[in-house]
This record gives C-alpha cells, structure tokens and sequence, in this order.
C-alpha cells in the first residue's frame, strides 16, 4: 500500500534547522564500506546521508546529519564510521523536537 | 574544581542540577547544543506528576500544548483500524496526567529550574570524554579552550548515545537488538481544525498510540495533537529497518495515507522533521549506574519504558536524574556511597516499573504481536459486525478460529502469549 508522500526529501529536511560545522563530525572510510553487503546506513539513516557509489563505497555528507546514532549502531563493519558530536553550538537544532 | 559536573541539560540533567544545587552544591550544566532541548526529540508526551513534590503547581507554568483528556489506541492494517478510545475530564483539570509539549520548550524550562536553583547552565558545549585517576572519574574534558573541568561527581546525563558511560564500559559500544528509531513530523494545522477533526476543545489534547502501522517491522505509530500543529510518527525497531529495505520516511508517509488516519492529518504541512534513537531494552537491559565518582542517569542509563501500552520516558528522566542529584549531594556533604543511587531508585517507581514490566518489550515486540495479532484481531471484529444475511452470524469462537488460522495464528500460541501478557503485565 506504499504510497510516497508528497513530499521531496531535500523539502522535507529543508524544514530542519543545522548549524553547519566546519568539521565534518562523522567520517566514512569508503574503503571499509566496500567489502561491507549490507549497507545498512543507506536504508536506515533517517536523514538519508549515506548514498551507495558506483564502485560499492559510500558518499556521505555530514552537513544535515540528526546526530542520532543510528549508523554506527547498524554498521557492521568495524572502523568504517569515525562518529563524533558536532562541536558545541553546531549541527541540528529541533525548534519544536 | 566544582561539586558536581552534569553532562547534558536534557530533563534527567536539569532534574539532577537541580536537586544538587538545592541541596547547595557548585553545579555546572553542560549543553552540547545552543540551548537545552534543541538536541532532543520525542513522541510528544510528558508525565508531569514526577514533579509534584520539586516543583508544586508546574501544572501552571510548564510550556504545554495540550492536556492530554483522550486516549486512543489502535490496532491497523493496510486497510482496517480498530479503535479502544479513552477520555477523562479529571486528565483535564489539575494535577493533571499528560501533556503534549516541544522539547525545546520543556527542556529550557526546566533547565532554567536547575539555574533558578544557582546551577550554572554553559550551553554549546561538548563533553568530548571523562578525565579519570587511579579508577575515579574525577572531570571531563570538553571542546572548549582549555576545557577540562574538575569536579567530585560526574553525572552523565548525555543521552541514549552515552559516550560517556561507554568511555568507562558501562554501555555497550553499539547495541542495536535493544534501541529503536523514532522518526517524527510536526504537521501544522489551525486550531479549530484540530479541536473538530479530534473532538477535543480549548487545551483539551489526544495521544493516540498505534499498533499494526510499520509494515511488519517491530515497532509503532502515534499521533498526538499540539495547539496548532499535530506530531505523527513511527518508532521501529533499528535491526528491523536496517534489514527491511524501507525507509523510515515510507512509513510516515504509510501511517499518513492510512484511511484512518488520512482525515486527520489532510491538508496539514510539514513544520520539521525529526529523528532521534530510544533505548528500549528495558530493565534486563540496564547498564550499571554507577561508578567511582560517576552516575548514569536518564536515557543514558536506558530507562525508558517502552512496555506497549506504556510509553514513558521524560518522567522516568527526570524520576532518575532527580535522585542522581540527591546522590551526589549526599556523596560531596556526607560521604555517602553513589551506589546509595541505585538504591535509590530501587525504592522509587524508576526501577520498580522497569522491574514489573521487564518482560514487555520482548512481547510487544515479538513477531506474532507485531506481524500477526492485528490482522487476526481486526478480522475478527469485523466478522463479529458484518451482518451475513441470510446466513446467521457465525459464533465469536469460529470467527477467532477462522481469523487465526488465515493469520498463521495456532491457538496454543494464542493461549501462550494471553497468560504470558497476564504475567507480563499484572
């Protein structure tokens, strides 16, 4: 009964605030990810970050990231995700939350 | 070197700054965001009664939205919903029993509590990790120049990703059999549309709580109503997503598109989106609560009750990060053990809730409850109410045989999961 809501993804996290850090607080070695069939961030991350790239690694772009932990909890792949919080003051703010 | 240090300005912070700096203790709060709450996300409800004895009459002033008065839970498939609706005018007079409200509102409130109370709040501030000597936590270090702050308690208030109490082994590194995902949108609507579409009027609100909504994945639905906006959402089970192939957004969408709960939200737009993750293992799953110089506190000490029929975790924040406060107090003033905490809590609804229903999210959660029951139990309500003329109804027992058997159901199981949902939650 899947029916998409019509929203765009890029509308829908255009509703949330970030406050974009210069440092990247989350880092995909790509090379890990490559020998990893799972891929399990790509489906779960709730903010879509993880995309699957051409040669079987990972792109992924900290910028509207939750900071909620879900990729690192799914990951299977020992070192593939360096996961930090953001520095203080910076990435997500919930206005309502 | 202060008294106490509190990582995270979260209600089990705020609630453990605030009983500290009563008790006249040095206490500093550390807020990793620009101001307490804008971290956090949550269903939509606060149990506020906790607070009765700290904070007579906060009924007044807490920012809510709505005053939960309506209860609703429901049971769907792709194409059935079975309602148990419950409404209480006593929910809606003071002392009251839920209430809707943002975090970003409820947290900065009662953080401000804690300062009231002469704790000194320093916002956008990480505790990047624990400074610990000869096996004490004796500090943290933070982002700031120059940052390591000394203290004779450290209280971890830091959320269900704890980094702190993973430093010291307390938590596992990762733990994804016993965490679930909260996916949430606010979806604004005006007022009266909200009063008519819900039946409710001035601060009168709904929580409705759903089962049967996520496409077989363990998890549920809610919908609750705010002022002008509604919060609807899913919680699912992390290991489920991940292996599901669906993505959380399909299952708002889903739950929006669902012919019970279209009408609701129709013509609402999204305000934000939001996410966040929700400790759910329960009592058989806690951490350790202590450590020399150390307490755990709130989600960081996983304890919120997820128990089906209960959903709670700010009371239980704030149950337990007021008795960590109380803990550490008695720990700077008078020598007293910080395992005095667990005891504590022991003796308090905090761990005995957890206790008595330490078997619930392995229920909830089982796949005959999550995958089966509400196909079963929606067809056998509408086999009871469709009328067969001229055939004569078919007895209630052949209907519930009939509707288990076409959801794989067995009887044995049926009368398994009864006396073990009796023992569950007796």
């Amino acid at each position: 009964m899947t029916q998409w809501d019509d929203m765009a993804f890029d509308d829908r996290m255009g509703t949330v605030e970030f406050r974009v850090g210069e440092r990247p607080h989350i880092v995909v070695d790509s090379d890990i990810c490559r020998s990893c069939t799972t891929k399990a961030c790509v489906t779960a991350c709730p903010a879509n970050l993880f995309a699957p790239t051409s040669d079987g690694g990972i792109l992924f772009n900290y910028e509207q990231c939750f900071e909620c932990g879900t990729c690192y909890q799914v990951c299977n792949s020992e070192g593939a995700l360096s996961w930090t919080y953001p520095d203080g003051g910076q990435g997500v703010v919930f206005r309502h939350g | 070197m202060t008294d106490v240090i509190v990582v995270g300005a979260g209600p089990a912070g705020a609630s453990a700054a605030l009983t500290a700096a009563r008790a006249g203790l040095e206490v500093v709060l550390l807020e990793r965001g620009p101001f307490p709450g804008s971290k956090n996300a949550y269903g939509g409800v606060v149990y506020g009664r906790v607070l009765d004895d700290v904070l007579p009459g906060w009924y007044d002033e807490v920012p809510v939205q709505r005053w939960v008065t309506r209860r609703s839970t429901m049971v769907l498939t792709d194409t059935q919903a079975l309602t148990v609706d419950f409404r209480s005018t006593a929910w809606g007079e003071a002392p009251y029993n839920g209430c809707t409200t943002f975090r970003a509102d409820f947290d900065s409130w009662l953080a401000n509590k804690a300062v009231e109370a002469g704790a000194q709040l320093v916002t956008s501030t990480v505790a990047t990790g624990l400074l610990v000597e000869n096996g004490v936590v004796v500090g943290v270090t933070t982002d700031r120049p120059d940052g390591d702050l000394r203290a004779k308690v450290v209280i971890a208030a830091d959320g269900v990703n704890s980094f702190l109490a993973k430093q010291l082994g307390l938590l596992p590194k990762t733990d994804a059999a016993h965490l679930t995902l909260g996916v949430k949108e606010v979806l604004s609507l005006p007022r009266e549309v909200i009063d008519e579409r819900f039946g409710v009027r001035g601060d009168e609100g709904v929580d409705v709580e759903i089962l049967g909504c996520t496409r077989g994945i363990a998890g549920g639905g809610f919908v609750y109503t705010n002022k002008d906006s509604l919060s609807v959402g899913v919680v699912v089970s992390i290991d489920g997503l991940a292996k599901s192939g669906i993505r959380p957004e399909e299952l708002i969408a889903d739950l929006k598109a669902h012919p019970a709960v279209a009408p609701w939200v129709q013509g609402a737009e999204v305000k934000e989106y939001a996410a966040h993750l929700i400790p759910e293992g329960g009592y058989d799953h806690l951490p350790e609560l202590s450590a020399p110089g150390f307490l755990v506190t709130g989600d960081a000490a996983g304890l919120c009750l997820a128990a089906g029929i209960w959903l709670e975790g700010v009371n239980f924040a704030i149950g337990s990060g007021l008795a960590a406060g109380k803990a550490a107090a008695g720990h700077v003033q008078r020598d007293e053990p910080l395992t005095s905490y667990k005891q504590d809590l022991e003796g308090s609804f905090v761990l005995q809730d957890h206790k008595r229903l330490r078997k619930a999210p392995g229920l909830v959660l089982s796949d005959r409850v999550q995958q089966q029951y509400p196909g079963m139990i929606a067809d056998l309500v509408e086999g009871m109410f469709t009328v067969t003329n001229p055939t004569a109804k078919p007895g209630v027992l052949t209907l519930l045989r009939r509707s288990a058997k076409k959801h794989g159901v067995k009887l044995r199981h049926l009368a398994a999961d009864g006396l073990s949902g009796g023992r569950t939650f007796r």
